[in-house]
C-alpha cells in the first residue's frame, strides 16, 4: 500500500508537469491553429538556459527564474511568432507542421552545439534540503508539492484568461476566422503574440520542473513532449480539464509501470514506449472534430514527362557509375547514402505529395526493411529483397488502418507515436516468437548486413553497392512517374483534394489509403535495405524518430510532388552534408542545423527546390551547344581524375563550377534572345514565332473587350 | 464596345444630396495579374441604401472588400466622411466606422453567441450595450447565448452577424450576399432590419445576387459588369433593364 501511494505521488507530480506542458500545447493550438511539435524543445531550451544561469554562472535561483520565465521565454515566443509562423499563416497544415518540426530539429541541434552532450549536467530540485511532508504512510517532497500547486494555478489562470476575458475571446476568434477578427476592429496579430508568449512560458515552466527528475539531454527532454501530446489528445486539443485528466492518466501509468512491471528483457522498452502507445490508442478511440482552420489551398501536382523522367533516371545511373569509379572505399560508404536515402525520400512523393498523408515514420519503416534484409538476405538472396519490400508494405498498410480515421495534425501525431513505439521498444527487443513465427529485428543491438547476389555474382564492395542502389533509385523514380501519369495517381490526388468528393464519386477510401501507405512503405523498406547493405551493419538508433526528421524536412523543402526529389534529398543529406562536415567540427554543427533552417525557409518557396532547380536547367536542356560543352567538360574531368591528374576535391569543385556556369550561360543567352524577339512579334504570330505566354490570353481578352 | 463610360458617383438624380459618407473613386483592383475592377466609382450617403448588383464575377464582392480594407486597391481613392482612407487596414477602417459583414456567415462558429457579441466591443461599445441591443432585436439569440454560433441555423447566424451592424453603431454598413442559402421569408425579415438600420442615418451598401430581394428597400442601385459600373439609377428604372445587363447585350 505504501509503495502504491509513493508511486502514486510520483505519478501525480509527473502528471502535473505534463499538464502544464500539455495545456501550453492546447493554448497555442486553440488560439493560433498551430500544433507545435517544438513545444517540448522550447521547454528543453528553457531548462538548459536555467541550468546555465544557476549552475553555470552561479546566479541566485529567483533571479534566474525571473530571467528565464519573464525575459527569455517571452522573447523566444515573440521571435517564433514573427520569424517562423507568420510567414506560413495562410498555408496548409503540412507547411505549418513542417515549420514546427523544423524548429524541433533545429533546437535539438542548437542545444547540442552550445551544450556539449558528452558532459553530464544535472539540476537540483527546488528546496531539496527541506524536510519532506508526511501524509499518512507516504511522503511528498517540496519539489513535488510545488509542481502540483503550479499545475493548479496554471489551470485556473488559463481558464479565466481564455473564457473570461476579451483578449481570450480575441485569441480564440482568430483561429476561427482571422479576416473577420480584423473586421471587428480587434487585432489578430496581437492575439497570436499573446498566445506564443504564454505557450512558451508554460513550456519553460514544464521544462524547468521536469529537468531535475531526468538527465539534462536535448533529445530526451524535447521528446518528453510525447507524454504531453497524449494528455492534449485526451483533451481533444481544446479542453483544458480533459487535458489535465489525460496528464494524470499518463503520469500515473508511467509511474506504476516503473513500480510494478516485471523485470525481463522484453518489457523495459514497453515502459518507455507506453506514452506513445497510449497516444496511439487515444487518437484511435476519441472522436475528433474536423480540424480547424480554413484557407488551405492544395497546390497543383505537376505531371512529369516520360522522356524527361527516363533521361533523369539514366542520369542517376551514370552519376552512380561515375561516383563509384572515383571514390575510395571509405567514401563509398559515406556517399552511398545519396542513393539509399534518395529511395527512402522518394517514398514521400506518393504518400505526402500525391495523397496528402503526412507521415513522420518513413525512416522507421525503412528500418523494418533493413532488418528483414539483414536476417533473410544473409547470403544475398534476391528474393529477400522482395520480402523486405513486402514486409515493409504490410507494416505500412497497418499504419493506414488508423490513418483512415486521422488526418492532418492527428495523422502526424499518430505516425510519430508509431515511430516511437518502434524505436523505443520494438527495435530494442531481442528475437521473439509470436504464434510460432520467429521475429528478430536488431537483436537488441546491431546486426550484420550482406550485399546482394545477382545470379551468382556477389556484390560486396562499396562501388558495386553504390551502382546497385543508383539503379534502384532510377527504377523507383520511373515507377513514381508512371504512378503519377496513371489512374491510381489521379485517384490519390483526388483523395488529397477532397476525401468527401472522392468517396461520393464511388472511390474506396480505405483501399486507396491502404494501397498508398503500403506502396510508400514498400519503397521506404527498399531504401532501408539498400542503406543497410552499404553500412554493412545496422542498429535500431539509425532508424529513430529524431534521425528521420531531417529526411522529412529536406524532402518537403525539395517539393513533395517532384519525382526528382529522391535524388535531391539524397544529394542534400548523403552528399552535401558529409562534404561540408569534412571541414571540421564547426561545419559539422552547421550541417546538423541545416535541415531545420531549410525547413524554415519553406515559406519563401512553397513549390519546392526541385522545381526551381529544374526550371533553372531547362534552359541548358534547350541549348544544345551549352549542353554538349557541359557534357564534354564533365567527361574530361572524370577522365582526368581517373588518371590521377586531378585530386578528388579539385574535380568536385570544377564539376560544381561547370554545372553552375552552364546554367548561368544558358539562361543569359536565352534572356538575350527573348529580349530581342519579344518586342516586335505581331499578335497573330504569338505562340508561333515566340512561345505562348500565360499572360497572353489576358492581354488578348482585354484587347477584344475594348479595354 | 460600349462607348459610354459610367458617370461619376453623383450620377443618380433621385439620390439625396448631402456629401457622400463613403466613396470609391476610380478604384482599380486585381487578383494577381487579372484585373477585376477597372475604375469603379460608387458613393453612399448617410441613411441611403445602395444596392450593388451584377452577374457573377463582376467584382461586387471585391468592391466591398476594397471599401473594408481587406483587399488592396491598385489605384483610386477610398473616402470616408470626406477623409482619404486609401490603404488603411481593416482594423483601422472598422474603428473609423466601416462595418463589413462578409459573404457566408460573418460569425465565429466555434465561439458562443455571447463571445461573438463580446468580439463586437472592439469598436468602443460596452458589452452590456451590445448584448442589450442584440437580444432586444433578435430574442432568439438570447436563448442561444451559450451555444456555439456554428451550431445555430443559417438564419440565426446571419442575425448574429447583422447584430454587429445594429449594435456597434457604424457609419457605413457593407453587406455581402445576406440572402445566401436562406429561405425567402428569413431574407425578407433580415432586410427589414437593414432598412431600419439605414433609417438611423447609417449608409448601407448591399451586394446581392437576387436583385428582387434588395431592390425593395434600396434608394439607389448600381449595376457592375466586368469591373465597371455600367448603369446607375433609381431601383425601379433598373429593374426592367437588369436581364439585359446581366446577359451582357448592350442596350
Amino acid at each position: 500500500m505504501e509503495q502504491f501511494l509513493t508511486f502514486g505521488i510520483v505519478g501525480l507530480s509527473t502528471a502535473a508537469i505534463y499538464a502544464v506542458i500539455g495545456s501550453g500545447l492546447v493554448l497555442t493550438y486553440t488560439t493560433t491553429g498551430v500544433f507545435n511539435f517544438a513545444h517540448g524543445a522550447a521547454g528543453m531550451m528553457a531548462a538548459f538556459a536555467y541550468w546555465q544561469l544557476t549552475e553555470g554562472w552561479g546566479l541566485p535561483v529567483p533571479l534566474a527564474l525571473i530571467l528565464v520565465l519573464a525575459v527569455l521565454a517571452p522573447g523566444f515566443g515573440l521571435l517564433v511568432e514573427r520569424l517562423v509562423l507568420r510567414p506560413v499563416q495562410g498555408m496548409g497544415d503540412a507547411e505549418r507542421l513542417v515549420m514546427t518540426v523544423a524548429m524541433l530539429s533545429g533546437l535539438i541541434a542548437i542545444s547540442r552545439w552550445v551544450w556539449d552532450p558528452n558532459e553530464a549536467r544535472s539540476l537540483p530540485k527546488f528546496f531539496e534540503n527541506a524536510d519532506s511532508i508526511d501524509i499518512g504512510p507516504a511522503t511528498i517532497t517540496w519539489h513535488q508539492a510545488i509542481t502540483m500547486i503550479v499545475a493548479v494555478v496554471v489551470a485556473i489562470g488559463l481558464r479565466v484568461l481564455l473564457y473570461g476575458t476579451r483578449v481570450g475571446a480575441e485569441m480564440r476568434a482568430s483561429v476561427d476566422d482571422r479576416a473577420l477578427v480584423g473586421l471587428t476592429g480587434a487585432n489578430p496579430v496581437r492575439a497570436n503574440k499573446v498566445a506564443w508568449i504564454l505557450g512558451t512560458q508554460l513550456a519553460a515552466i514544464g521544462g524547468i520542473l521536469i529537468a531535475p527528475a531526468v538527465t539534462l539531454d536535448a533529445a530526451q527532454l524535447s521528446l518528453l513532449i510525447v507524454s504531453a501530446y497524449t494528455a492534449a489528445i485526451f483533451g481533444r486539443l481544446r479542453s483544458l480539464p480533459l487535458t489535465f485528466v489525460g496528464a494524470i492518466v499518463v503520469g500515473c501509468l508511467e509511474s506504476y509501470l516503473t513500480g510494478y512491471l516485471p523485470q525481463n528483457q522484453y518489457l523495459p522498452g514497453l515502459r518507455l514506449a507506453a506514452p506513445a502507445l497510449l497516444l496511439f490508442l487515444a487518437l484511435l478511440v476519441f472522436p475528433h472534430r474536423r480540424l480547424r482552420g480554413r484557407d488551405t489551398k492544395a497546390r497543383p501536382v505537376p505531371v512529369p514527362s516520360v522522356r524527361g523522367t527516363l533521361l533523369f533516371a539514366g542520369a542517376i545511373v551514370v552519376f552512380g557509375l561515375v561516383l563509384a569509379s572515383l571514390l575510395g572505399e571509405g567514401e563509398l560508404i559515406t556517399y552511398g547514402q545519396i542513393f539509399s536515402f534518395g529511395v527512402i525520400a522518394l517514398s514521400y512523393i506518393p504518400l505526402a505529395g500525391y495523397a496528402g498523408q503526412i507521415s513522420l515514420c518513413q525512416l522507421s519503416v525503412a528500418g523494418v526493411g533493413a532488418a528483414v534484409w539483414a536476417h533473410a538476405g544473409g547470403h544475398g538472396e534476391l528474393w529477400a529483397l522482395a520480402l523486405a519490400v513486402v514486409v515493409s508494405a504490410v507494416v505500412g498498410a497497418l499504419i493506414a488502418l488508423p490513418a483512415l480515421r486521422l488526418s492532418g495534425v492527428y495523422l502526424a501525431l499518430g505516425t510519430t507515436a508509431f515511430a516511437f513505439i518502434l524505436d523505443r521498444w520494438i527495435f530494442t527487443l531481442p528475437s521473439f516468437e509470436i504464434g510460432g513465427l520467429k521475429i528478430s529485428l536488431f537483436d537488441g543491438g546491431a546486426v550484420d548486413v550482406a550485399g546482394p547476389s545477382l545470379f551468382g555474382w556477389h556484390l560486396d564492395d562499396g562501388s558495386e553497392l553504390m551502382v546497385f542502389a543508383a539503379v534502384w533509385l532510377a527504377l523507383a523514380s520511373i515507377a513514381v512517374m508512371a504512378l503519377r501519369r496513371g489512374r491510381f495517381g489521379r485517384q490519390l490526388i483526388a483523395l488529397r483534394d477532397s476525401e468527401a468528393a472522392y468517396a461520393t464519386l464511388g472511390g474506396n477510401l480505405l483501399l486507396a489509403k491502404m494501397a498508398v501507405f503500403a506502396l510508400s512503405a514498400g519503397i521506404a523498406g527498399l531504401g532501408g535495405a539498400l542503406y543497410g547493405m552499404q553500412q554493412r551493419s545496422v542498429s535500431g538508433d539509425q532508424f529513430s524518430f529524431v534521425a528521420g526528421l531531417p529526411l522529412y524536412l529536406v524532402a518537403v523543402v525539395g517539393g513533395l510532388t517532384a519525382v526528382g526529389n529522391g535524388l535531391f534529398t539524397g544529394l542534400a543529406l548523403g552528399g552535401s552534408f558529409p562534404v561540408i562536415a569534412a571541414a571540421g567540427t564547426f561545419a559539422q554543427n552547421v550541417t546538423s542545423l541545416m535541415p531545420a533552417l531549410a525547413g524554415l525557409g519553406l515559406a519563401k518557396n512553397p513549390d519546392g527546390a526541385v522545381a526551381e532547380v529544374r526550371s533553372g536547367y531547362e534552359a541548358v536542356g534547350r541549348n544544345k551547344p551549352v549542353l554538349g560543352v557541359l557534357g564534354v567538360a564533365l567527361a574530361a574531368l572524370w577522365a582526368l581524375q581517373l588518371q590521377d591528374v586531378l585530386d578528388g576535391w579539385t574535380t568536385f569543385w570544377l564539376a560544381l563550377l561547370a554545372l553552375v556556369a552552364a546554367q548561368a550561360i544558358a539562361q543569359a543567352l536565352e534572356g538575350r534572345q527573348a529580349r530581342s524577339a519579344a518586342s516586335d512579334v505581331p499578335v497573330e504570330w504569338w505562340g508561333v514565332r515566340r512561345g505562348w505566354r500565360r499572360e497572353d490570353e489576358e492581354v488578348l481578352a482585354r484587347g477584344i473587350a475594348g479595354g | 464596345m460600349t462607348g459610354m463610360t459610367s458617370a461619376s458617383g453623383a450620377g443618380g438624380v433621385t439620390a439625396p444630396q448631402p456629401p457622400p459618407l463613403l466613396e470609391l473613386r476610380d478604384v482599380r483592383a486585381a487578383y494577381g495579374r487579372i484585373t477585376v475592377l477597372h475604375g469603379v466609382n460608387l458613393s453612399v450617403s448617410a441613411g441611403q441604401v445602395v444596392a450593388l448588383l451584377g452577374p457573377n464575377g463582376a467584382g461586387k464582392t471585391t468592391s466591398l472588400n476594397v471599401a473594408a480594407g481587406t483587399h488592396p486597391a491598385l489605384s483610386g481613392q477610398l473616402m470616408l466622411g470626406g477623409r482619404d482612407l486609401t490603404g488603411a487596414n481593416p482594423r483601422d477602417l472598422a474603428r473609423a466606422g466601416v462595418c463589413l459583414i462578409p459573404e457566408g456567415r460573418g460569425v465565429f462558429p466555434n465561439l458562443s453567441v455571447r463571445d461573438n457579441l463580446l468580439m463586437m466591443t472592439f469598436t468602443g461599445h460596452s458589452r452590456d450595450e451590445i448584448e442589450t441591443i442584440a437580444f432586444e432585436r433578435f430574442p432568439i439569440l438570447a436563448q442561444r447565448a451559450n451555444q456555439p454560433a456554428g451550431s445555430m441555423s443559417g438564419g440565426e447566424q446571419q442575425m448574429l452577424a447583422l447584430a454587429r451592424g445594429l449594435a456597434t453603431d457604424p457609419a457605413v454598413l457593407l453587406l455581402d450576399e445576406l440572402s445566401m442559402g436562406l429561405a425567402p421569408l428569413v431574407v425578407a425579415r433580415l432586410y427589414e432590419q437593414v432598412a431600419e438600420i439605414a433609417s438611423h442615418g447609417v449608409g448601407v451598401l448591399v451586394v446581392e445576387q437576387f436583385a428582387a430581394a434588395v431592390l425593395g428597400i434600396a434608394d439607389h442601385a448600381a449595376v457592375l459588369v466586368r469591373g465597371r459600373v455600367e448603369r446607375e439609377g433609381a431601383p425601379d428604372e433598373l429593374r426592367a433593364e437588369l436581364s439585359a445587363l446581366y446577359l451582357g447585350s448592350s442596350t
